[in-house]
């Protein structure tokens, strides 16, 4: 799977949605998935500070399996925010796999650290399926996390594939947020269905699910307005809204995403908990994933909840929204940076 | 999961009771809990590792070897150790004496850097200044709509330049604006950044060499984990930022991140925003923070939120209708209100220690709703019934459970209860009501 031929990014959306692959000559010349990571990779390396590559040095340059080895991996995965109980089942994993001897170096520990955590995040490539009708996607998440942005991305991705695409302007909240939304669908070439500020986002839902079945879309992505988890009457809304679009068409919404940025700590968690239980969340998009923030919550919340990651966005770049890729996610985490230990 | 570090430390300790001495491998234990108790709050790991040899230095000493409570003496310890290392003096933002004062903020993106410029605007407004927002996010889709409609709200006056694409020229303009219009405070609004990215963080230095601010205010997201020393590392070497503001703190977060900012770059903190609206910014309290990082909850914030919220005469005669026993349904739905008008309930307890943490959550959901539904029932009752509840037979109390949308049975249940509690405050009357909300 590493090693495989590079594969166009568009290439992935289509996998992830389940949708046929580009022709080649639609296909811009863009980043491969690999490339990407790879460019990753490089930011990690040249960041101004790396206070966990100590760690991962020592990892990979120990000759031989000593406590010391187990220390520095257990602090590699807290300092990734993977959360003190995840990070025990994973040295715990990997202990087990050294006292039946398939780890007995520094490098070999390395190695067996990227396949478990691929392991745990990848249990089955997860799908955003699109189905016959408009297929409604809710999008939801705390203040900042990166949801409109998330959107506008999508949208753009799904208009590449060819799928007709619908967002609701849903944040009627927060100043110039529907201003924001409009200006990606703009950019992605997208309708949008936008109410004032201040508006109920339950309608606007509404509207927006009627508007894609009325117009024929493919999907229908509605942005909400950022909620803090513990905001009992916003997560009461936010159970509104989600039962509304199921008014405006039986079985809507049909995935859930819960968008959290790479920079969380501990508080994901909680995150994931409290918006599932108000909300069916059906897949996580992790954010702002830039090499320093290393968005090891994933797997905590895999582990507490067993939400898959569905997309991760690297950048700022309207290419920078990926399906995720649990192996390339591990690999950008969890390798030494270049140069500190070769 | 988030077991407050006091019921660890119990847990250390408990098996020592009676032996009265506590070894080397007694206090390792009791690090151990720190560490985890402080990872699990966010504290960064290196943070973690310098306060917890700070600890120990001092848990070894007489103090708490000769302690017949040593959990409390190592938490009190611990929790002294985190208050100096945030606190200190208070700290107040500083002004130029020759105006107007310019303040820049910078954060990552989505840390809260345009709500917290409009927040600070408003509480400098508040005091009697004139202060003036700059629009430097050119970045952003709508973050100059977003400043503008936010300066809309709290009437400070915003400069923006549609179409700007250089933010350095947008700051300067922003400066000579408000020379020109008399303002005294120019804040200017920045594009938020990923913190490895040069390009931007040379854009950020780029503006404040052109506007020379008094301050450069770095806005923290409170739910930052382990990279919140990356983050002000970067920040610090980028701009040398002078304070901190710490958003979103009205969440459940527990906030590891201002200890870790503090730490490794000794700047203080100086506000903490604590929601949505534009008047939901507030003054560090590093005691309250230690507590809140320590999972010990936030008994003083309670309070201040009681005080706030409820009506002190109110209280009062409440209290003596209780201790006179002639407290009505209308007096309790009246007290039921005064309790959520402080906020959902589960938000409350979240602020008692040992209560608030995760695990629990779903417990309080449930309350929620019953309280719901005897908010409904005592609100579908006459005003006779709630005086004297005694005249409610059969045929109101299914009038009631009708008209609540509840059953017969819970409108017995509620009534039964009712009862009971005015049996017992009645015998309570003479002894004194311990009340929390007469104080």
């Amino acid at each position: 799977m590493t090693d495989g031929p590079a594969e166009g990014a568009l290439g992935a959306f289509a996998e992830l949605f389940g949708l046929a692959a580009p022709e080649p000559e639609d296909a811009r010349p863009e980043p491969s998935r690999r490339g990407l990571f790879r460019r990753l990779r490089e930011s990690i390396a040249s960041s101004q500070s790396q206070a966990i590559s100590p760690q991962l040095a020592g990892i990979y340059q120990a000759k031989m399996v000593t406590d010391d080895l187990w220390d520095d991996l257990e602090e590699a995965l807290i300092m990734a925010d993977c959360g003190m109980a995840a990070t025990t089942d994973i040295v715990d994993a990997l202990r087990e796999q050294a006292a039946e001897g398939r780890i007995t170096s520094g490098a070999s520990l390395g190695t067996a650290l990227t396949a478990e955590i691929t392991r745990r995040l990848a249990p089955e490539a997860p799908r955003i399926a699109l189905g016959d009708g408009p297929t409604v996607i809710l999008v939801v998440g705390v203040n900042g996390s990166g949801k409109t942005t998330t959107i506008g991305k999508l949208a753009n991705r799904l208009t590449e594939l060819g799928q007709k695409v619908v967002i609701g302007a849903g944040d009627t909240f927060r100043a110039a947020a529907v201003e924001q939304l409009s200006v990606w669908a703009d950019r992605a070439g997208v309708d949008i269905v936008k109410q004032g500020q201040g508006a109920d986002p339950g309608a606007v839902a509404f509207d927006a699910v009627a508007a894609g079945q009325a117009r024929g879309a493919d999907v229908v992505i509605i942005d909400t307005a950022g909620r803090l988890q513990t905001q009992h009457n916003l997560m009461e809304e936010l159970r509104k809204v989600h039962g509304v679009t199921g008014k405006a068409m039986a079985g809507a919404p049909h995935h859930v995403l819960l968008v959290i940025d790479s920079t969380t700590g501990q508080n994901g968690l909680s995150q994931a908990q409290l918006f599932s239980e108000a909300v069916p969340v059906s897949g996580l998009v992790l954010t702002k994933f830039d090499g320093v923030a290393r968005g090891g919550i994933v797997l905590a919340i895999e582990r507490e909840l067993g939400i898959p990651v569905t997309l991760m966005g690297v950048g700022e770049g309207i290419d920078d929204l990926q399906p995720f890729d649990a192996r390339a996610f591990a690999e950008a985490i969890f390798s030494p940076a270049s140069g500190a230990g070769a | 999961m988030f077991d407050a570090l006091t019921d660890k430390l119990q847990g250390v300790f408990s098996g020592l009771k009676g032996r009265g001495k506590l070894t080397e491998s007694d206090i390792d234990k009791a690090m151990r809990a720190i560490r985890l108790s402080l990872l699990e709050a966010d504290v960064s790991l290196p943070v973690v590792k310098q306060l917890t040899t700070a600890i120990k230095e001092r848990a070894t000493g007489d103090e708490v070897m000769s302690s017949i409570t040593p959990d409390q003496q190592v938490v009190k310890i611990v929790n002294e150790e985190l208050t100096r290392l945030m606190g200190g003096t208070n700290v107040s933002l500083a002004m130029s004496p020759n105006p107007p004062t310019v303040i820049l903020m910078a954060g990552l993106q989505g840390s809260g850097k345009t709500t917290h410029t409009a927040k600070l605007a408003r509480m400098l407004a508040a005091e009697g200044r004139a202060p003036i927002m700059v629009a430097c996010d050119v970045r952003r889709p709508a973050a100059m709509e977003q400043l503008a409609v936010l300066g809309d709200q709290i009437d400070v006056p915003v400069h923006r330049e549609d179409g700007a694409t250089d933010p350095v020229k947008v700051a300067k303009d922003g400066i000579a604006a408000a020379k020109r219009t008399g303002r005294d405070v120019v804040l200017v609004d920045t594009a938020g950044r990923l913190s490895i990215d040069a390009e931007m963080m040379d854009e950020l230095v780029a503006i404040r060499d052109a506007v020379k601010p008094t301050s450069v205010i770095l806005v923290v997201d409170a739910m930052t984990g382990q990279t919140a020393v990356d983050v002000a590392v970067a920040f610090q070497d980028a701009v040398q930022f002078d304070g901190v503001i710490l958003s979103k703190l009205d969440g459940d977060a527990r906030g590891g991140a201002a200890l870790s900012v503090r730490a490794v770059t000794g700047k203080p903190i100086l506000f903490v925003g604590t929601g949505e609206k534009v008047d939901a910014l507030e003054a560090f309290h590093p005691d309250r923070m230690a507590s809140r990082i320590l999972g010990m909850g936030d008994v003083l914030s309670l309070i201040e939120k009681a005080q706030q919220n409820v009506d002190a005469d109110d209280a009062k005669r409440i209290e003596e209708k209780m201790r006179g026993g002639s407290l009505t349904l209308d007096d309790f739905l009246d007290q039921l209100r005064q309790v959520r008008k402080m906020g959902p309930i589960g938000q409350l307890m979240g602020m008692i220690p040992g209560l608030g943490q995760q695990s629990k959550m779903k417990d309080v959901e449930i309350d929620e709703r019953r309280i719901d539904r005897v908010e409904a029932i005592i609100s579908s009752m006459t005003l006779p019934e709630r005086a004297r509840p005694d005249i409610i037979n059969g045929s109101r109390r299914r009038r009631i459970a009708e008209g609540s949308g509840t059953t017969v049975q819970e409108v017995n249940q509620l009534l039964a209860q009712f009862k009971q509690m005015q049996k017992l405050m009645k015998r309570m009357g003479k002894g004194g009501l311990p009340s929390m909300l007469g104080a």
